[in-house]
């Protein structure tokens, strides 16, 4: 600055404060990964952002031209690694559109109860997390012992605890254990014996059981926590048009007031297994919200993610009544090289934090001649720069926290 | 909407030059709109009364080619490159793909990127999508307000997802092989 003055006291009015630049992440904890922010800040107010990806990129799709579907499976596991079920659903029902394949009742039924299942685990997780980033730290010990007993449930179906390649073309590669060892964490918190052999169903029962009451004393220690409200109330707010210009879908879609499930409003092939269950889509705005409360804020978000919970714990129960008495065997065999035909399909599915839609395009060969998996984080991150302009640095955790992002599907 | 009454409003409002083509009896039904016209053809579905295409599901490339001579036989595709995008009505709840079929070069010389006109200014989840397109399929999309590589690292050579490309062996001295 060559500005002179002849009262040195005036300086200080005249100091303009520079813009800097500050990169968040790849490595920041409340970014959930590999995401880094490029941020041009003011001090402490944000002027620009920009997000860059890519650090996980292993170019899946890639790799799926080259295997036939069956093989690829694991590889969607890997995308979003929280609901692993949900992304080996998804991708099954893609495959099985392309090639007319029809799923007995059984299969159906354990689909909806695996997947409801991991979507619950999937929401303890956001949920515990979304605590993390704003400063909180017990509801993520609560989240994470919850979603401990699920995992080990899971386990015992399929004998992973993460990348489970259970779901896959026709059905699912194991039937359901009818007699396991009660989980650890399930006998202590329900006061059982640690050796007690119970059904698997029975197990999943007691789980819920417990799980249940407990939802509401999340919304005692998170939700309706005067801190948490004013730190997620009014911030990162989405209207309905914006949410859908940006292709948000899944909890930030209906967070913002759209009321769409693909559970209900999607394709046949994937709405016909829900035929027959009740539950309700929860979407923004909520007679219960608190008054700071804006129609597509980050407490929406993460509210609309809390209630489905609830419905989960509701259809899983479902399930579990009507699996003894499903028709069918667990799987009808799908044949590692049966040869895709030459058309091609794309289908979405509802997972935990979105549209996943899998696009396959045939040639009469096993390996497809293209194999996209269109990831629903991708999208709900795209909205992140025009969020967060304008905020506070210490804004853009709860921000980008709220949008629930796993960055193994975003990369992909 | 149905597809079919969809192609027919279509083909009404931009005539048959501009429709290139269709497939009714697809598992889903696609329409061929020429690379010229898609943006208009973009911003006609989503504000139209009777379209009200507002949501883009996915915008993806898509690369037909063999580069092995001996399974070209088979293969059954003439070499080109499509660009499909899938479209959703909130409101009336109905579908569509939309493509677009570009030569894999431009004017025929290999490096230069065949180029069609962006619908970022249509869907603003476009623009993620077709930078994505961009980095791996490698297709220029013309008018996009910032075209860089976004999943690859910014020195990458080469599309990815292109069927002819070939891995690199090294990269800043890590060895690929």
């Amino acid at each position: 600055m060559s500005v002179t003055v002849e009262d040195p006291r005036i300086v200080e009015f005249d100091v303009r404060t520079d813009e800097m630049l500050v990169n968040m992440g790849p490595q920041h904890p409340s970014t959930h990964g590999v995401l880094r922010l490029l941020l041009r800040t003011d001090g402490e107010i944000i002027h620009e952002v920009t997000p860059h990806l890519g650090y996980l990129h292993r170019c899946a799709e890639k790799i799926g031209e080259n295997l036939s579907p069956v093989q690829w499976i694991p590889y969607t596991d890997r995308m979003d690694y929280l609901a692993g079920m949900n992304m080996n659903l998804g991708m099954s029902l893609a495959v099985e559109k392309l090639v007319g394949m029809e799923v007995p009742e059984k299969a159906m039924v354990l689909r909806v109860l695996i997947a409801e299942l991991n979507r619950i685990a999937s929401h303890l997780v956001g949920m515990g997390a979304y605590g993390l980033d704003l400063g909180t730290f017990s509801p993520f010990l609560y989240a994470f012992r919850e979603r401990e007993i699920i995992l080990d449930l899971f386990e015992e179906v399929c004998g992973a605890r993460l990348t489970y390649s259970y779901l896959t073309i026709g059905g699912a590669t194991h039937d359901l254990p009818t007699s396991i060892p009660i989980p650890p964490g399930l006998a202590s918190l329900t006061g059982r014996r640690q050796d007690e052999q119970v059904s698997w169903l029975d197990a999943v029962t007691m789980f819920l059981n417990w799980l249940e009451p407990r939802i509401k004393e999340y919304h005692t220690l998170l939700t309706r926590n005067h801190i948490f409200i004013k730190r997620t109330a009014g911030l990162g707010i989405m209207d309905r048009e914006m949410a859908i210009d940006y292709g948000c879908t899944g909890p930030v879609l209906r967070g913002s007031g759209v009321d769409f499930d693909l559970r209900r409003d999607g394709d046949p092939i994937y709405t016909r297994m829900y035929d027959g269950y009740s539950f309700d889509v929860q979407f923004a705005p909520f007679k219960d919200a608190p008054r700071e409360a804006v129609l597509g804020d980050n407490w929406c978000r993460f509210f609309v993610r809390m209630m489905e919970v609830v419905q989960s714990i509701r259809l899983v129960r479902q399930a579990i009544e009507k699996y003894p008495a499903a028709k069918g065997e667990y799987r009808v065999p799908f044949k590692m090289s049966t040869k895709l035909p030459k058309d091609e399909v794309y289908l979405e599915t509802e997972c935990p934090r979105g549209a996943m839609g899998f696009y396959f395009v045939g040639n009469d060969q096993a390996e497809p001649l293209r194999a996209r998996a269109k990831s629903s984080c991708f999208c709900n991150l795209s909205p992140t720069a025009p969020l967060c302009e304008g905020f506070l640095l210490a804004d853009i955790p709860a921000i980008v926290g709220s949008l629930d992002i796993v960055m193994g599907e975003i990369d992909r | 909407m149905t597809a079919e009454e969809i192609l027919n409003l279509l083909v009404e409002q931009f005539g048959k030059e501009r429709i290139a083509g269709a497939n009714l009896e697809a598992i889903d039904p696609w329409v061929e709109v020429s690379p010229d016209a898609i943006a208009d053809v973009a911003r006609f579905l989503k504000t139209d009364e009777r379209t009200q295409f507002d949501h883009l599901n996915n915008l993806c490339g898509v690369d037909y080619c063999e580069p092995d001579e001996k399974k070209q036989k088979k293969f059954g595709h003439e070499p080109h490159i499509e660009v499909v995008y899938h479209l959703t009505s909130y409101n009336l709840k109905h579908k569509i793909t939309v493509k677009v079929v570009l030569a894999r070069w431009k004017d025929g010389q290999v490096g230069s990127l065949p180029e069609v006109p962006t619908v970022s200014g249509v869907w603003k989840i476009a623009d993620w999508h077709e930078r994505e397109a961009f980095d791996l399929v490698g297709i220029n999309f013309v008018g996009h307000p910032n075209l860089v590589r976004i999943l690859c690292a910014e020195d990458w050579v080469g599309h990815p997802l292109r069927k002819d490309y070939e891995f690199p062996l090294e990269y800043h001295g890590i060895r690929g092989k």
